[in-house]
């Protein structure tokens, strides 16, 4: 762990509770390439963390590697006290950036039941057979689909709904099962911004009401800012985990991006990220930043102005 | 390709239809080659009914396309070195699904983009293969036309009872696998986060595509297939959005489609194959028209409803 200021342990001390998700010395390797090394990171019962980041540094890997669908090279990885994917019944996953095909004629409801029952064997028996446990199961899809508040559309077919809409019902569907833990990769990617903060603060309710672990990928850290109890930030130099306000500041992330970031107060205490090695987020492809890494920071000052994604702002 | 007479006799030639619709029917049940035709055919409708409707819904059409056509050539080698035709379908078709099945695809099960131009390429090689077998059997053209166009004369007890069996085998297995299947189709990254073993439920799933289409190539012919294996279920999918009915359609549709082509090949001159299409292409439009009135309808009354202010 050579990027990080301080060792974990005595960073945070003995908690009460085991973490939930840990990362020891971590490093994947795909096809021969690093995509990031030496990640150490706790994630406590009840925290809304979020992995931050550019594009491509591997935010999704670790969600991915969280959930036992990618080995790590070496190191090591714990999800609630055991290897990952061991306990999949206990964890909710909303990858990213899905759609349905608008012709698809499946209904919002049939895919939140889907997050309940869609892994079991056999035919699902028809209504006049129910059993108990089936009603049961019922209620808790209605349940769920009212709390993430999709109940005035969840009949209609899932293809012919807004992203916003989609969104609610995928993350009912990541709920359903009652989960521990819940993966988010990137939900508020393509919403537009009154969907964002509505969808940011549904995930913060559902967070402190249904007792749920959140860990979610993000790329723009604005949305969920107020929410946040602990921040990974993955950049080409390593990761860093810790609370908003120990993670977000010069020193740190100018260590983890290898090139000069500069974390600004505002007089009324507020943080903002100047220079951060990342396109703006409408950038049409986004998937060629890789190359423009080592020189983007340079335009940073022109971009300012532009795109204000790149920017992020804390409130103390 | 064998007429009504070669198989009833001179004596015995249909008395043509009448206004009676059930002495229409009892007349179509005397003989003992229509007998096997409708046992035969709805046997093929119901496993060509539901696995098509999965197919459909997995957008794998192209797949089950590329199955029957490698098919032919299986059947035409078959009956060129004097084995069951029957035989020569399933063999090839089975075979063909795990080569596909296997292709190598992302953990989540998405083609690649080479897949297309492979499969594409593959076809075009068992048509011409198809066509060699039959012209070295110095085979009749008629029997080229059976084996692409389908016909329904001259099925036997044991291929009757051979179809009811494969059928059994693979219904049941969809059955079994149906809704982890139904999650993979449509949900394949989370499905695969739940532990659903999504490659194997494909490479299952494929198999039972080519069991399908080798029982169906057996009444339409190779090239027909999709009368019976696409048609019923991209009409029901179109209908409902509930997969419980929209299968319930699709299986319904497709027996229906059977009876109706037989019964119009028995009392006319032309194809079985052709019947059965043509009604699958009036099903599938009937299906775009409800659809389309559906979705005014629906549409308007959600205008109507966000006008007099209900909709928050």
């Amino acid at each position: 762990m050579d990027d990080t200021p301080t060792p974990e342990s005595s960073r945070y001390p003995a908690r009460d509770h085991e973490p939930i998700v840990r990362f020891r010395d971590a490093c994947v390797e795909i096809n021969g390439r690093t995509i990031w090394r030496d990640v150490d990171l706790e994630i406590a019962p009840g925290d809304f963390a979020a992995i931050l980041g550019p594009n491509g540094v591997g935010k999704s890997t670790l969600v991915k590697v969280a959930l036992g669908l990618l080995e790590l090279h070496f190191g090591l990885v714990t999800v609630l006290g055991g290897p990952p994917g061991e306990q999949r019944q206990q964890i909710g996953y909303l990858p990213q950036r899905r759609s349905f095909d608008p012709s698809l004629r499946v209904r919002g409801i049939d895919i939140v039941r889907l997050g309940l029952d869609g892994g079991h064997w056999g035919i699902p028996l028809p209504k006049q057979f129910l059993r108990a446990t089936t009603r049961d199961r019922q209620r808790r899809v209605d349940e769920v689909i009212a709390l993430v508040g999709a109940t005035e559309f969840a009949e209609r077919p899932i293809g012919q709904l807004s992203g916003g809409e989609q969104q609610r019902l995928l993350i009912a569907q990541a709920l359903v099962q009652r989960p521990r833990l819940l993966f988010l990769d990137e939900p508020l990617d393509s919403l537009d911004l009154p969907n964002q903060s509505a969808i940011a603060a549904l995930i913060h309710h559902i967070s402190a009401t249904e007792g749920v672990t959140v860990v979610m990928v993000a790329h723009d850290v604005n949305p969920i800012l107020p929410y946040l109890d602990r921040v990974i930030y993955i950049g080409p130099g390593g990761a860093v985990s810790g609370t908003p306000r120990e993670v977000i500041t010069t020193e740190t992330l100018t260590r983890l991006f290898k090139t000069p970031i500069e974390v600004l107060s505002t007089s009324d205490h507020r943080l903002f990220v100047v220079g951060q090695p990342e396109p703006p987020a409408f950038h049409s492809d986004r998937h060629v930043h890789e190359t423009h890494d080592h020189h983007l920071h340079q335009h940073s000052s022109d971009q300012r102005d532009v795109a204000p994604p790149h920017q992020h702002r804390v409130v103390p | 390709m064998i007429g009504l007479i070669d198989v009833l006799g001179p004596h015995h030639v249909p008395s043509g239809l009448s206004t009676n619709i059930i002495s229409d029917i009892s007349q179509l049940l005397t003989y003992h080659f229509m007998v096997n035709a409708f046992a035969a055919g709805t046997i093929v409708a119901i496993g060509a009914s539901v696995i098509g409707w999965f197919m459909v819904l997995r957008r794998q059409t192209f797949a089950g396309h590329t199955l029957a056509v490698i098919g032919f050539p299986g059947a035409a080698g078959a009956a060129l070195l004097g084995a069951s035709i029957t035989l020569g379908y399933f063999a090839t078709c089975v075979a063909g699904a795990i080569v596909i099945g296997l292709i190598p695809r992302s953990p989540s099960g998405r083609p690649r983009g080479s897949e297309s131009a492979l499969i594409g390429t593959l076809q075009a090689f068992a048509l011409a293969c198809g066509v060699l077998f039959v012209s070295l059997y110095r085979g009749f053209l008629d029997q080229l036309t059976s084996l692409l166009f389908g016909g329904f004369l001259g099925i036997t007890n044991t291929q009757v009872v051979t179809l009811a069996l494969v059928c059994l085998v693979a219904v049941c297995a969809l059955a079994i696998i149906g809704r982890p299947l139904f999650f993979a189709s449509i949900d394949p990254d989370v499905a695969l986060a739940r532990g659903v073993p999504v490659r194997t439920l494909s490479l299952i799933f494929m198999i039972l595509v080519g069991l399908a289409v080798a029982e169906a190539s057996q009444i339409t012919g190779s090239l027909l297939v999709f009368a019976l294996l696409v048609m019923p279920g991209a009409a029901a999918q179109r209908l409902t959005n509930s997969a419980r009915y929209s299968l319930m359609i699709s299986l319904a549709s497709a027996i229906a489609m059977t009876w109706c082509a037989l019964g119009a090949a028995y009392y006319s001159i032309y194809p079985v194959g052709f019947y059965l299409t043509t009604f699958g292409f009036a099903l599938y439009l009937l299906a775009l028209a409800i659809e389309w009135m559906n979705n005014t309808r629906s549409s308007r009354s959600r205008a109507r409803l966000r006008g007099s202010g209900m909709r928050a």
